[in-house]
């Protein structure tokens, strides 16, 4: 009975944090419009999506931001991490967790508050470039999606990196001065190939992390959509199952990236 | 104590961490093909010159000149030394070959000669045939010897080495005491090599530098500073001493442990208080009536080569080495010759040995 109770519990759990992915998966391949029965089996929603231009824009910009970002925040995130190490301690742990914040912060805070302060610049901007006789009025889009994900891209990579650092020999840096190697040279020729898992592992997080993000996005850009933010509207003037098979690819692409992510650390932590 | 043809000679070198003095007027010099040993105790500051020397530390004051040139502004990759650290820093995404030709790739030198050099230098170190393993497969000894060889392949005219043999086993730490001297004849480098292990020091170095809390307590070959340590913290670091105290009555007359010794040493003016050092071994036991002073076995232990014995004598306990045992409990004379009765001046310091 008590095992029953266990395993009845486990699959309830389950099937409450599965079920309606499955659900949806199984829908977007019904060739039905209906969510009450099914048609048969159909690929014809996944044939509309790629046909979508505002869906395909979606896509492209998706991956744009998510590649520029994730570019972007591995080189600041690694150097930040470079340069706390080499701190002293007291003034290393203050800076690692105020890097830490930003993750912790609810994500609509983070949008809100970045939206704000980019509409702020932007007002200032305005002012300055009328008063100049030049009047600019910038607007929320691709530029301000992509500080908002470099922004919150950068602790991922400072976090998965910094492990790496602690466990490296501290005289190995100090080795390569030795040797002849000057100090930016030996930051590229010794510290980095030994932090470089951490590294990728930094990169591959945030590439996840901007891939699906919504909230941040959809508070920085209000003329550009990444395909979360179409997901969303679509969603609100009624769904279309190609939505469904939208989700299910981004679901796919995720899953697939987490696990690569959990298998390299899995790796580090044997070897 | 500077001296004009030494190699290196440091001078007044002061340093501070935070609010803790590292060194506290460091004056050394180190001659060309000197194998000098920086010993003393975890904390003692010798760790510190060596890096100082390096140029990964830069002092608070004080000059270090190399040939008569002060190199304090000379960063560490442009001098003219290389170092083999405390654990190894190999390059581990490098293999063994690349770990050893990092410094001449550096150099730009032909990939014809940095092949020989390797070659050779693998020789030295017999690790030959190793070229192509990666450095986490080697054993820590085997590392050791690629660190050493990274190290010598530069032809440095100095090298550093700090406490490189602390994380060996003792039989294999004993081996590479001597590979390690072999080779600096053989190359004709300066070593300076940093310990806590005085036996390894007295084993290896032509010059011990005995350090404590930042400050040189003795300078001068192995057997200078075993047998005659210049204060208590010497004669105690190096081996087992019997340190008490006495006064000088006269020049070559000390007297102290209730008797009056003759001894040979002289200067320290008539009725000075002096700390009085005689090593273990140097303590002859005799019988009960002819020794010049009486005491009790209290305890023996057999150490292998000799007996280690505690006599009671008053109220110092005595350790005595000896090959011949004397059971507890018996009544013993002691007797020591002038030559071995070491005496020091007073340290301000307490030494409750």
């Amino acid at each position: 009975m008590r095992k029953f109770l266990r395993g009845g519990y486990l699959g309830l759990l389950l099937t409450f944090l599965y079920a309606p992915i499955v659900v949806m998966i199984v829908l977007s391949f019904n060739a039905s419009k209906s969510r009450a029965k099914w048609g048969g089996f159909s690929l014809q929603w996944y044939q509309k999506l790629f046909t979508d231009t505002a869906i395909l824009d979606a896509l492209w910009l998706t991956l744009r931001v998510a590649l520029i970002a994730t570019v972007v925040a591995t080189i600041l995130g690694t150097l930040a991490a470079i340069g706390i190490h080499a701190m002293k301690k007291k003034r290393a742990n203050v800076l690692m967790s105020v890097s830490y914040l930003p993750m912790t912060t609810p994500d609509i805070v983070t949008g809100v508050s970045l939206m704000l302060m980019f509409v702020f610049v932007f007002g200032l901007v305005y002012r300055v470039s009328v008063a100049i006789g030049h009047p600019v009025q910038l607007s929320l889009g691709f530029g301000t999606m992509l500080m908002a994900h470099i922004a919150f891209d950068t602790p991922y990579v400072l976090f998965s990196v910094m492990p790496k650092l602690k466990q490296m020999n501290v005289n190995l840096y100090e080795a390569a001065l030795d040797l002849g190697c000057p100090p930016l040279k030996a930051v590229r020729k010794v510290i980095l190939p030994e932090i470089m898992p951490g590294v990728v592992t930094g990169a591959l997080l945030s590439f996840t992390m901007s891939l699906d993000d919504f909230v941040i996005s959809y508070f920085t850009s209000t003329t550009d959509n990444n395909l979360s933010m179409i997901i969303y509207s679509a969603a609100r003037r009624g769904i279309d199952p190609s939505i469904y098979a939208l989700s299910t690819l981004m679901f796919l692409a995720v899953l697939v990236l987490l696990i690569i992510i959990n298998k390299r650390s899995a790796l580090e932590n044997v070897s | 104590m500077s001296r004009e043809n030494a190699l290196i000679n440091l001078i007044g070198i002061h340093k501070s961490f935070d609010e803790t003095k590292a060194l506290d007027g460091i004056d050394l010099f180190i001659d060309k093909r000197e194998f000098i040993t920086l010993l003393g105790p975890s904390g003692c500051g010798k760790t510190t010159l060596l890096r100082i020397i390096g140029g990964f530390e830069s002092p608070d004051e004080g000059q270090l000149l190399f040939e008569g040139k002060d190199i304090l502004d000379v960063p560490p990759f442009k001098r003219p030394l290389n170092t083999v650290f405390q654990k190894y820093a190999l390059f581990t995404h490098l293999n063994v070959y690349d770990n050893i030709a990092f410094g001449l790739k550096l150099k730009k030198l032909p990939k014809a000669e940095i092949e020989t050099r390797i070659k050779r230098m693998l020789q030295l170190v017999k690790m030959t045939g190793y070229e192509k393993r990666m450095v986490d497969q080697l054993s820590g000894g085997q590392q050791q010897r690629i660190a050493i060889a990274r190290a010598l392949v530069n032809q440095p005219e100095v090298l550093l080495l700090d406490e490189p043999l602390g994380a060996l086993d003792l039989k294999l730490r004993r081996e590479m005491q001597l590979e390690l001297k072999q080779m600096q004849q053989h190359l004709g480098i300066t070593f300076v090599y940093v310990t806590h292990d005085q036996e390894e020091a007295l084993t290896m170095s032509d010059t011990v530098v005995v350090m404590n809390e930042g400050r040189i307590q003795q300078i001068g070959t192995p057997k200078r500073i075993y047998d005659e340590p210049e204060n208590a913290f010497v004669a105690n670091f190096i081996g087992e001493s019997n340190i008490l105290s006495g006064t000088m009555i006269q020049d070559e007359l000390v007297s102290f442990a209730g008797g009056e010794f003759e001894c040979v040493d002289s200067g320290f003016g008539e009725m000075q208080p002096v700390d009085v050092v005689i090593r273990p071994e140097d303590v002859m036991l005799v019988g009960e009536d002819v020794g010049q002073l009486t005491g009790e076995v209290t305890s023996v232990l057999f150490k292998g080569v000799h007996y280690e014995m505690m006599v009671q004598v008053g109220d110092y306990s005595w350790k005595v080495h000896s090959t011949t045992m004397q059971p507890a409990g018996s009544k013993v004379g002691i007797t020591i010759v002038p030559f071995n009765i070491h005496i020091m001046h007073k340290e301000e310091s307490s030494h409750e040995a």
